[in-house]
């Protein structure tokens, strides 16, 4: 049989819009029967924060970070027209009426697809977010383990 | 031509017609056709792509009514 093609996604970005479109391009891919990883590092890392406080031993700094980034996919921002919280809002409506998926549920979708999430290490230190504050199914790596993937990937993007 | 499934995604915005046709076509055997229906006008384009990408075959694609049917033979 011949080998399954690959699909890498990098989501750097902590828009609503932004990481829908990665979502959207990581589901097509997985039903083009694609391998799919998708890389999330900095602002991307809190697309995939549990939605409810998670209890963890860390610093002042780390904490603030925490406090001031949004606490998951459905807390995310847009990256235009975000008017102090109408644009998101908006969005939804929208998402809604035209029957399209939410972020939640494209996230949702992609793990039952069987696409595989990966958390920059490094940038979970500099965020000060901890594994357990991320949501379960997420594996852990490094610039090593995206560019394994990525050097045999047919479709790379950074979103 | 027989076919074994029918899925419909009427209403159903991008992704969702090609994931859920992967998805009925991971089910199906080899020479087995579904047909899909689908009221997004991107899928037509989808469609085409999708199948000649995953090797399957578009055996034929119409439209009726603003409702677009394809019928796809696993391979």
């Amino acid at each position: 049989m011949e080998q399954k093609k690959k699909t890498t996604i990098v989501l750097f970005s902590g828009d609503y819009d932004k990481a829908m479109a990665a979502f959207i391009i990581a589901n097509g891919a997985a039903a083009y029967d694609h391998e799919v990883t998708i890389f999330s590092t900095f602002w991307g890392l809190n697309t995939f924060r549990k939605e409810q406080a998670v209890s963890t031993n860390k610093g002042l700094l780390e904490k603030m970070f925490g406090w001031m980034m949004p606490r998951g996919a459905n807390k995310l921002g847009l990256s235009r027209m975000q008017m102090l919280g109408m644009g998101p809002k908006m969005i939804k409506h929208v998402i809604k009426k035209h029957n399209a998926l939410t972020l939640p549920q494209l996230m949702e979708l992609s793990q039952e697809m069987g696409v595989k999430l990966v958390a920059c290490t490094m940038t979970m230190d500099l965020l000060g977010l901890q594994k357990e504050e991320l949501i379960d199914g997420m594996e852990l790596g490094g610039v090593a383990a995206y560019l394994g993937d990525a050097a045999e990937g047919n479709v790379n993007l950074f979103i | 031509m027989e076919k074994h499934l029918v899925v419909d995604t009427k209403g159903l915005a991008c992704p969702m017609p090609i994931v859920k046709a992967k998805k009925a076509l991971d089910g199906l055997q080899s020479g087995q056709v579904m047909e899909v229906l689908s009221t997004d006008k991107g899928s037509v384009n989808d469609f085409q792509a999708w199948v000649k990408q995953t090797n399957h075959e578009l055996v034929k694609h119409e439209e009726e009514q603003g409702v677009y049917k394809f019928y796809v033979r696993k391979s």
